[in-house]
């Protein structure tokens, strides 16, 4: 909502308090001024002239040099392009050194002819192209022949006027009115309100003689009053009505049009304006649309209509989506010369659902849509037959014709001063409170310790105890309350077993060097299933803004991968990232999609890095599962996961491995498939993603302190060469089998395949540790334990090399 | 054989003297003083002297002995010190290279502010909730005020699944579960998550956000202890020196709704490019749960009441750490990321 401050003191005091001020008052108490703008700001030196000459520019052909009288001796030459431009017309110019647009205007020459200003159009001045005249959005602004030359144009142009932009929330549906407005900044000052006079002279004939309302649904228009002017003259509007609309955002059109939605931001009522004579039947029938129905609205566009749309008729056919847009043929133009006005009262949900079902919002509709005051359907009506009367030269006809089931009793608030206080955390006086109500123009009346309120019907938002409590609270004001803190049972907070291990993970990532991504929920549907570790059918969205999120994930990694080239891209020579995020399989029970949450890697560059020493290490499958490893090594589970190679789609089909968690999937690791590295333009790239659902569920012993060996252990190696294909993990199996409870640990230290072995062969090396936690040791318990194990592996076809 | 001791002594300590390393000196030890060098040789030759010369040419041989065993063990620690002079000076290294790179990752600027306020408030006695990022509309909207054809749902342009199921708008649905489970029980929580709304994203806007809300519901919960629980919030986040200011504002599931406002904490409330030089940033929403939300959710809003707020961690982090683009916390750009590697107080 759009306030000048001009119009606003029409109905109450403001004088002494700077704009900012009353702006910051303003917004202290409820509704936030979003902008203060002063009209005048960047103009300077404007005055009224009129040209006495123009003649085209000899070598232009477009420019005319215009002689120009400002009421001073001699006539001011100015050089002008505006197409419209023309002898007699008054106009505004800049003046040499003046200023427009905050830009300064000199004296100049266009073209080697001298020009001493410049005429300015309505957008020179600042007003928004949107909501300048049609007649002259294409060029300069004329202004009315009694305006005399040499007169200051932004007085003249009302532009000597501040406007504060007020972002309103939809409660606050009474302030999208002047009156509103004024009431509002009535109980902030403290201050008296005076409502516009509507008497107006009518003429002996009567509305009801010439037309007549009928209503179908009094539940979705429970309201609808019509009057009649006849005579009308239909013009241009008196020049500080159209300022008033522009500098609300409204663009002026014609006088009676300019008139209905004058009032409605004045009251705040929407109204409409019919030709009489084109409505033909002298009949308003309002119902609700046939399906399928079609009108023609004031846009110029067609549009089809449901069976749940209210619309207005002449009996016969729609004239106007009802509280939405008018109807292009019963328009009033400039051969109108009788005219009906319409000021009805719609139901909020129906306008909401038909503006929506239009796709045709309105200022009109957005206010029906949040509730209008049922006591101004009337006023409304009657100031705006008085504006035709004075503006156009109307004959009003005596009465209204009304269909009226409106409910317009006030609603009944009845609360305690305690409740007041204690919703509060104060102590606020009852005669404070009733002041307070007073000012807000609420009907107080203290009764039995309680206060009895009837809250103005413009307030449709007052409803309950709390509603009074906001009332008071930000008239009394915010600062006033004390700071407490909650009085009640001291629980101790902390993260459930989840989120703690959501950070333990983090952690644990971070410190193995993979930075954490945040990445979107919403892919395309082409993405959504990539590297999922299992499918369910998708979520789409309703209406996708785009279809690169139009499908939600079942898999962390195809985002995760994006940024990690996102990085390469950009020349970035190392890049490791994890995410912790949720993935949306299927369908619940209660019907939405299953979320669980996922962790996955990505990793790409180097990784050891050490220039001047000369070390260089690429990231390779190893340094992915050694960070894997790690992780669940903190998330005790490591000696549980077991890691076989699998085959997964994008992914290099001989360094790929499932993760197994007490031999079930949880989810795997691998290199990209060089195809699919090719595709993103990046070099060998490691990625893993996991199910950690699976891994919070698994039952976890609690740490237990087991004894500090107190014996040496001892340590034995073994190398073999096996077959290529033969795992490190199933000589591991062999060697632990047979190793019997002496022994402790075994690690492969050396894997070799290359030029000294046999064709299909590899050398492999473990190191197995010996104990007993009991005893030393001798030689002879190891030899024991050891030829078994040497035994164990010779029969499964490995040579001892 | 004095005169041969004499000529010995002279030798040896020559010799002595002229050793430059170590091994040189230990080879003048063991060809002087070893067992098969010349001085044993003349003990051994005492044999041959008379009676009466051999203690006095015995004392003669051995005070030699010892002195030269002394002159060599001088000249050993000499030679030692040389020894290890050479051997530190050989082993300098130049300090001033860079020392070996220890790769660390770190979390992602927002998870660094909820974490933070996560921790804050676990402090104040506030447990974690959590709740589904895809939502029905009854706990979106409906189960907090507002009811299908709300004008306020405008406010939150949202992305439906369908009729019934949307991407939640807020995590306020967190707080509906909440209370509906809690049986009317006091509640204190903040409901961290991701949310989504109907917008093209710019520097400004994103489809995907967070949001961190706190609800405490209980008996004589008053907007007192709203403040005092924002004013708290305000001085542990921004510092010690923090105001607050509350502004009405209009919230469906809260009433009286309130927008809280900070002292700016670049400029400290004198007016600079952070607050747009009005001294204060907008923080966060806030206000006292609405009895109608109460009530949905199985309290009774005569006997019990309570406060909720809701905050952005993009707007913070933006605010806090000065990035001017929104999208920065999607694109996962690791020149973005490491920067939010040092810890702060």
């Amino acid at each position: 909502m759009l306030v000048s401050l001009k119009w606003l003191s029409q109905y109450v005091d403001i004088s002494g308090l700077e704009p900012e001020e009353l702006a910051e008052k303003i917004t202290r108490s409820g509704i936030e001024v979003e902008a203060v703008n002063h009209l005048s700001k960047g103009l300077k030196k404007l005055q009224i002239g009129q040209i006495k000459e123009a003649t085209p520019h000899p070598d232009s052909d477009h420019l005319n040099i215009c002689q120009v009288d400002f009421g001073e001796e001699e006539l001011a030459q100015i050089v002008c392009g505006a197409p419209n431009v023309a002898v007699g017309q008054k106009i505004v110019a800049v003046r040499p050194n003046g200023y427009v647009g905050g830009k300064k205007i000199k004296k100049g020459k266009l073209r080697g002819t001298v020009s001493m200003g410049m005429i300015c159009s309505l957008q020179e001045l600042g007003i928004d192209g949107k909501v300048v005249p049609k007649a002259y959005a294409d060029g300069i602004y004329v202004v009315s022949d009694d305006v005399p030359v040499g007169a200051d144009a932004i007085e003249v142009l009302g532009l000597d006027d501040v406007v504060l932009e007020l972002g309103l929330t939809p409660n606050r549906a009474d302030a999208m009115s002047m009156l509103g407005v004024a009431y509002e900044v009535a109980a902030i000052l403290d201050q008296e309100i005076k409502l516009p006079d509507t008497t107006h002279a009518t003429t002996a004939e009567k509305a009801a003689d010439v037309m007549s309302v009928s209503v179908e649904d009094t539940t979705l228009n429970p309201m609808y009053a019509a009057k009649v002017v006849k005579n009308v003259k239909v013009a241009e509007s008196p020049l500080w009505l159209q300022q008033y609309l522009m500098v609300s955002g409204i663009r002026p059109l014609n006088n009676i049009v300019d008139i209905t939605n004058y009032i409605l931001l004045e009251y705040g009522q929407p109204l409409h304006a019919f030709d009489y004579d084109q409505l033909a039947t002298g009949e308003i029938v309002v119902r609700l649309a046939k399906e399928g129905e079609a009108i023609t609205t004031l846009d110029e566009k067609e549009r089809t209509l449901k069976a749940t749309n209210l619309v207005i008729t002449n009996g016969k056919k729609p004239v106007a989506v009802a509280g939405v847009m008018g109807g292009f043929d019963s328009e009033v133009t400039d051969a109108t010369t009788t005219v009906v006005i319409e000021s009805a009262y719609f139901d909020g949900l129906s306008v909401r659902y038909t503006s929506k079902d239009l796709g045709l919002r309105s200022e009109a509709s957005a206010r029906f849509e949040k509730g209008i005051d049922p006591n101004r359907v009337l006023p409304a009506a009657e100031r705006a037959a008085q504006l035709m009367a004075e503006l156009a030269g109307g004959d009003v006809l005596e009465g209204t014709v009304t269909v009226d089931e409106l409910d317009k009793e006030p609603a009944r608030v009845v609360v305690s001063p305690d409740f007041i206080n204690n919703r509060l955390g104060m102590k606020i006086s009852l005669n404070e409170m009733v002041s307070i109500l007073k000012r807000l123009r609420f009907d107080v009346e203290p009764a039995n310790g309680l206060l009895i309120i009837d809250a103005p019907t413009r307030r449709q938002d007052i409803k309950i105890e709390e509603d009074i409590v906001e009332e008071i609270a930000r008239l009394y004001g915010y600062d006033e309350i004390p700071t407490t803190l909650p009085v009640a049972e001291t629980v101790p907070g902390r993260l459930n077993r989840n989120q703690q291990v959501r950070r333990t993970i983090r952690h644990q990532l971070e410190e193995a060097g993979l930075y954490q991504a945040l990445t979107y929920s919403l892919t395309s549907d082409a993405l959504a299933q990539k590297y999922a570790l299992e499918t369910a059918p998708t979520t789409r969205l309703l209406m996708p803004m785009s279809e690169e999120r139009s499908t939600l994930r079942q898999s962390v990694l195809p985002h995760l991968i994006e940024s990690l080239v996102y990085n390469t891209s950009r020349q970035a020579d190392a890049v490791a990232l994890y995410e912790i995020g949720s993935v949306f399989l299927g369908q619940t029970a209660e019907g939405l999609p299953l979320e669980r949450e996922h962790v996955a890697l990505a990793m790409t560059g180097k990784w050891v890095e050490n220039a001047w020493q000369g070390e260089h290490k690429q990231v390779d499958f190893f340094v992915l599962k050694g960070a894997l490893e790690a992780l669940f090594a903190k998330l005790n589970v490591a000696e549980r996961i077991t890691y076989v190679a699998a085959k997964v789609d994008g992914m290099h089909p001989g360094r790929t491995a499932d993760i197994l968690l007490d031999g079930e999937r949880i989810g795997f690791l691998g290199q990209l498939h060089p195809q699919e590295q090719k595709n993103l333009g990046v070099k060998d790239t490691f990625a893993a993603e996991f199910n950690l659902a699976q891994v919070l569920a698994a039952e976890i012993a609690p740490l237990q302190y087991v004894a500090v060996p107190r014996f040496p252990s001892i340590s034995r190696d073994i190398a073999l060469v096996v077959e290529r294909a033969t795992t490190a993990a199933s000589l591991e199996a062999i060697i632990t089998a047979a190793g019997g409870k002496l022994l402790k640990a075994v690690h492969v230290f050396d894997v070799y395949e290359g030029e000294h072995m046999e064709a299909g062969k590899k050398s492999i090396a473990f190191s197995l540790t010996y104990f007993d936690p009991e005893r030393t040791l001798t030689d002879e318990d190891v030899t024991a334990a050891h030829d078994n194990v040497v035994a164990a592996l010779q029969e499964q076809g490995a040579t001892l090399r | 054989m004095q005169e041969q001791l004499a000529q010995l002594k002279a030798e040896v300590l020559e010799k002595i003297a002229a050793a430059q390393d170590l091994k040189q000196l230990n080879d003048v030890r063991v060809a002087y003083l070893g067992k098969k060098g010349p001085i044993t040789d003349l003990l051994k030759g005492m044999g041959k002297l008379p009676q009466e010369e051999r203690p006095k040419m015995g004392a003669l041989v051995n005070e030699t002995r010892a002195h030269v065993q002394d002159v060599l063990d001088a000249r050993k620690v000499e030679l030692e010190a040389a020894a290890l002079d050479a051997q530190l000076a050989s082993e300098t290294i130049d300090v001033t290279l860079p020392g070996r790179t220890v790769k660390v990752g770190n979390h992602h600027p927002l998870t660094r502010i909820i974490e933070e306020i996560e921790d804050l408030f676990i402090g104040m006695g506030y447990s974690v909730e959590e709740g589904p990022e895809v939502e029905k509309d009854y706990y979106n909207f409906e189960a907090l005020n507002l009811p299908k054809g709300h004008p306020a749902r405008d406010m939150q342009d949202t992305f439906y699944i369908s009729e019934e199921i949307l991407m939640r708008t807020h995590t306020s649905p967190v707080q509906a579960r909440t209370m509906e489970k809690a049986q009317g029980k006091p509640i204190r929580i903040i409901c961290p998550g991701k949310v989504f709304r109907r917008d093209n994203d710019d520097a400004t806007h994103s489809h995907q956000f967070n949001q961190i809300e706190g609800l405490v519901v209980g008996e004589d919960i008053a907007m007192s202890d709203l403040k005092g629980t924002l004013d708290l919030f305000a001085k542990k986040m921004f510092g010690e020196d923090r105001e607050i200011r509350l502004r009405p504002s209009y919230f469906p599931f809260t009433e009286p709704s309130v927008e809280m406002d900070i002292s700016c904490f670049k400029c400290g409330g004198e007016g600079c490019n952070v607050c747009k030089g009005t001294g204060w940033i907008e923080i966060l929403g806030a206000g006292m749960v609405h009895p109608n939300v109460l009530e949905m959710a199985g309290y009774d809003p005569k006997k019990v009441t309570g406060f909720a707020f809701g905050m952005g961690p993009e707007r913070i982090a933006m605010l806090k750490y000065g990035v001017d683009d929104i999208r920065h916390f999607y694109t996962n750009d690791v020149r973005f990321l490491e920067q939010f590697h040092r810890a702060e107080d």
